[in-house]
Formats: C-alpha cells, structure tokens, sequence
C-alpha cells in the first residue's frame, strides 16, 4: 500500500516529524483539557504539569452543567446544523445538478457567478443580511441563524464538480427509462455522489457548529445561543476568570465534533480521494 | 411493433452540420444498421430518433405517429448505449426493473419511502420482479441479479444492458456501438445473440456501428452515413456488389476495393473496360481480379509485398505510371508471387465498377454516352 518503501532511518524520521506536527496541532487541546481537570488556584501556579496536582474534572463539568444552559446550547447547534444542512442539500443539489447537466442559456455566466461567490467571505454580507432579518423581524430567532446560509456556494461548486464526473449516457438512460428530472436527481445523481455529500455535510457542520460571529451578531436571547455562543455567555455571566469551569466548557462543545469526525474519518477521506464513478 | 420514417433531418452544432438532410424509413420488424466512420452523424440521428436530442429541422415519425415533441419516455423506444450506463449503485435486478418501475407506478407509489406504503405498490413490485426474472433467464443473468454492475464482466454488463431495454418490450430498439467495448471473441458471441433476440422479439432495432463487418453480418439493410449524409441504404449484398458511391464502395469489403484513377489507364484498357467519358475512378474488389503474366496484361505492376492469411493470401501490386497500389485476392493454391516481380494484372468488364469525379457511381443507363475516343 506504500507509495514508497523506507528504510529504517527514513521511518523513525518519518515518525519524527509527524510527531512534531501532531504535537503542535495537539497542544492546545491537550492544554484545554489539562485545564478542564483542574482547580483553578493550581492553573495559577507558576510551573505546568499536564496531569493535574489535585482532580477537580468532576467539579469543573459540574459546573458547565448546572450553571449553564449547556445542553440547550448543544440542542440549539444540532438543531441549527441540521436545519442549515438540510436546506443546503434542497437547494444546492437542484442548483449543481442544473449547471452540470442542463443545457439552458446563460449556464456558464452563473456558474462564474457561483465562483465569485465563493470567495467572497461570509462577513462581507452580514450587514445586508441583517437588513434583510431585521425587516423580516427575524432578529432573534432561529430563522436569523439558518436562513443566510440556506445557499452555499461552496456546496454548489463542489457538487457541480462531482456530478460533471457522472456521465451523460446514465442521465440520457434514465430518462428513456422514463425518469423525470426530479427522478434522475433522487434515484442517480444522490446515490451516485453520497461521498461528496458527506464531505460537504463535514464542511458545513464545521462552519456553522463552529461559527461565533453570526450568532453574536443576530442573537440577544441567551437560550436560542450556539455552543460557541454559549461559552462566550458562559465566561461572562458564571465563571468571570475561572478558567476551569470556560475549558470543560470549551472541551464539551468540541467533543461532538471531534466524535463525529472519528465515526466518519473512513468515510470522510473517501469522500475526498474516490473519483471513479464507474 | 414499429416503423420509423425520418423526413429530411437536420442537425447543427454551431457553425458545423452534422446531419444534412437525412431521409430514411425503417420497416416493421426491420433489422438496420447505420455505418459509418466517428462523426459522421450516425449516433446523432440515433439520438434524435430516442428523443435525447432534437433535430434542427425535419420530421420524425415511429408507428405512424409524429413524435417530434414527444420526450424519449413517451416514444416507446428503448437504447442499449456504449458504455451500457447501468446504475453503478444498484444490483442488476433493480437495473432491470427500472423501466418498469417508472412505467407502472404512479408518481405517489414511487415517493420516497412512503411510496411503499401506498395501496397497490406491493402487488405491482412483484409482477415487475417476475418480469424482469424472466427476461434474466432469457439473457442468462438470473445469477447475477443481487450483483452490482461494477461486479460484472463486460459481457455480462452488456447482457444486463439488453436486459433493462428488452423488459419493458418497446416497439423500437436503439443500439449505439454496443459490442465497441467487448473482445473480438465475445464482440462475435454477442453479434450472433443480438440476432437471435431480433428474431425471437421481432422489435424494429436501429444499430449504430463504425465496424462495418457487424453492419454487414447483422442487418437486413445496411445505411452508410459519411459526414452528415446518407450515401446508400440497401440490403448488404447489393452495398457490397452495386454500390452508389465510391465512399460506399470502399467502406464496405476487407480488403478495400481497388480504385484506379481512369487517367493512369491506357486507352486499350479504357475500352476493354467500356469507360464512359464521365468516369473518373474504375474500381474493382480484390477478388476479381488475375494475376497473369505481365505480357498477357494490360494493366502492369510489380508486386510490393504478399500477405498469406491462411486460406487467402493478398498481393500487393504497384501499378506502373502512378496508378497506385491494389490488391489482388488469391488462394493458397496459386503460385507464390515474390516481391519485386513484374506481373500483369486482368480484370473483366463486367466486375468494374465506374465512378465520377464526384465519387458517384456512373450507371449503364449514363454509359451509353461516348467512350473515351
């Protein structure tokens, strides 16, 4: 399965730097969840052990639990990625469908429109975006966090690509099979790229679990708040400088995530390296 | 069971005309071929008779019936294509019943998920199962019908692919090169099937190839396509002895026949040849024509190289004064001719086809005009 085959020093140097790298990309986490477990005078002393002096894991989620609303947090982020997810997937696959296998004037205009707005960033549409909320009185609600990412150009762009990769003969046998358009997008073109579906469903469960900015900007009600909104509530009401109590937190609204992508690793780095449809 | 009548077709991709004004009517039950070299506009007039593409200009009609605003569902035709495009994500039973399913459920018993559930659909889904059993065991699939298509030989893929267009019994069936991507060995298997399955279904089939060997060993009519136009439709023995064209006339017969340019003939042999003035090119096939010696000849050359293949052997002569190369059919019994010998070339009369400068065949009715004096 090698591309190459090492020698010896050419593995342990392998496993050097790797090791390097993972540990920069772990330490943070490491650090996080060190501090989650600790007491908060011993997170204020001069020298640092990973493994705490005194256990006060059990004190410090007990905390995250009772003085804050986290598992409404958690329930709001299921619940808003879903929605998002799910509107994404109506409107995108129609979308991507249409510009790779539809022959209609103006086809490639749009699609260049669809690649410009890929790289326009998020934050350069909030304020229209809230305009537009704030006349549909939607401030505040669910409605605010959902609705300005129901399109995702990325979505189109990447499921465009994978369904050009699907040929035109399977579209044309199925309509003599007598399949409608509707039909053909159900019964071929989803099933067909289900590995690029899970890798835009990651993509965008990453953003939006993730995301700060929008939630902070549109939301006042504490108990409509994301996860990472939540933490930034929580640090501010409960636990001042307890930093404790802000990293079980943070280690709780991690962990979906980081659980999810285990389940999936298999299928998620399928999704990334299968091109062959036939 | 289906004719097809096609009236002055047209098709244009931009600037360039891939079908000029193509007439052609196809009987009930018929077997044709539609040969020609890529991108002469074969597949393209097989589209358009599926549906899958419209054509510019023209009429079509299948069983009497205009179908030009038709969609392919609607024609009652079924294509069988090169690349077989079966659902790589479903078994070959659910391959098969597509069409069926497509065709007999409503758009309620199809839903997703519910459809299951609605009243009928249960029933319905296992006529079609028994259908598409039995067309499996006519293909001999019945085995494979929990395996994917990515499982599967290409034999058994293109068997698979005939299933799913015989099971709903169409009226016309569409092939577009589909023993292309097979072995020569299984290509001539699958030939001989594909006639059987004509005979026993007695369908209309319209057959797209560039080989012209399938075209003339499958077909009742054999069409010739060359850049957008139709050459000749006939029955494949009269494509082959009395073609209309020169194109025709070398597209068809391995070895190609021989075309010698009438300028590079002697006047003798103009006459002996009873050339019209118009003629242009004086072809005749291989096996017509005689090696003699080169003093009994009135056509001369001397041999370039000899093919023995078996039964047959081909010599290569290159004819004096730039008249080109033919190529003369023997047998294994007649004496060797070795490289480098000078020897005469004799063709009757009657086996040479005459040509105009416009590849078009100059008739004996046209013939009467004055020889070449």
């Amino acid at each position: 399965m090698t591309p190459l085959s090492l020698g010896t020093k050419g593995k342990v140097l392998r496993c050097v730097i790797l090791s390097v790298t993972a540990l920069f990309a772990l330490l943070p986490f490491m650090w996080m969840l060190s501090l989650s477990i600790k007491t908060t005078p011993e997170i204020y002393q001069a020298h640092f052990h990973i493994l705490p002096e005194s256990f006060a894991g059990f004190d410090n989620y007990r905390v995250v639990f009772a003085s804050a609303p986290m598992l409404r947090f958690l329930l709001n982020g299921v619940l808003v990625c879903a929605a998002i997810f799910m509107v994404q997937l109506l409107v995108c696959i129609p979308c991507a469908y249409a510009l790779a296998k539809l022959r209609f004037r103006g086809r490639d205009t749009l699609f260049s429109a669809v690649l410009i707005a890929l790289l326009i960033p998020p934050q350069v549409l909030s304020i229209p975006h809230f305009v537009l909320l704030y006349y549909a009185q939607l401030i505040d609600s669910y409605g605010a966090l959902i609705l300005p990412w129901i399109f995702s150009a990325f979505g189109v762009f990447l499921l465009r690509q994978f369904f050009s990769t699907i040929p035109d003969e399977l579209i044309q046998a199925a309509q003599l099979d007598g399949m409608s358009e509707a039909d053909i997008i159900w019964r071929v073109m989803i099933p067909m790229s289900a590995p690029a579906i899970a890798s835009f469903g990651i993509f965008s469960l990453v953003s939006h679990w993730n995301d700060l900015f929008w939630p902070l900007i549109v939301l006042r009600r504490a108990e409509l708040a994301t996860p990472a909104l939540g933490i930034l509530l929580f640090r501010d009401d409960e636990t001042g400088r307890q930093f404790g109590p802000l990293m079980a937190a943070t280690a709780t609204i991690v962990a979906p995530l980081i659980l999810a992508f285990l389940l999936a690793q298999r299928r998620f780095i399928d999704g990334l390296t299968i091109h062959s449809v036939k | 069971m289906a004719t097809i009548e096609i009236l002055g077709i047209e098709k244009r991709y931009g600037d360039t005309s891939v079908l000029k004004n193509v007439s052609l009517s196809v009987e009930d039950g018929e077997f044709l071929t539609l040969v020609g070299p890529s991108g002469c506009g074969k597949s393209t007039l097989l589209r358009i008779i599926a549906g899958l593409e419209a054509p510019d200009a023209g009429a079509l009609r299948i069983a009497d019936r205009d179908v030009a605003k038709d969609r392919p569902k609607q024609r009652n035709v079924a294509m069988v294509f090169q690349s077989y495009a079966l659902y790589p994500h479903l078994t070959v039973l659910d391959n098969i019943v597509m069409p069926l399913r497509m065709r007999r459920l409503t758009a309620a018993q199809r839903f997703p998920l519910l459809g299951r559930w609605m009243p009928g659909t249960r029933r319905i889904e296992r006529e079609i199962r028994a259908e598409a059993e039995q067309v499996a065991s006519i293909l001999g699939v019945e085995p494979l019908l929990a395996r994917k298509p990515g499982q599967l030989s290409g034999g058994q893929r293109q068997r698979v692919a005939l299933g799913r267009a015989m099971v709903r019994q169409p009226a016309v069936f569409l092939m577009d090169e589909p023993l292309s991507n097979l072995d020569a060995k299984l290509r001539v298997q699958m030939r001989s099937e594909i006639m059987a399955l004509h005979r026993q279904i007695g369908a209309t089939f319209v057959y797209v190839t560039h080989d012209q060997a399938e075209a003339m060993t499958m077909s009742d009519r054999v069409a010739v396509m060359m850049e957008g136009e139709l050459l000749q439709v006939a029955a494949p023995e009269q494509l082959y002895s009395d073609p209309d064209d020169l194109r025709v006339a070398e597209m068809i017969g391995s070895p190609q026949i021989n075309a010698v340019p009438v300028h590079a003939l002697n006047r003798q042999l103009c006459l002996a040849w009873q050339l019209s003035q118009d003629t242009a090119v004086a072809a005749f096939r291989p096996e017509n024509a005689i090696i003699t010696r080169p003093a009994d000849a009135m056509l001369n050359g001397t041999v370039a190289v000899s093919e023995h293949l078996g039964a047959d052997v081909f010599v290569h002569v290159r004819l004096d004064g730039d008249a080109g190369t033919i190529v003369i059919r023997t047998d294994r019994t007649s004496p060797r001719h070795t490289a480098g010998t000078a020897v005469g070339v004799s063709v009757e009369g009657r086996h040479v086809l005459r040509f105009d400068a416009k590849k078009k065949r100059c008739r004996p009715s046209q013939d009467h005009g004055a020889l070449v004096a």
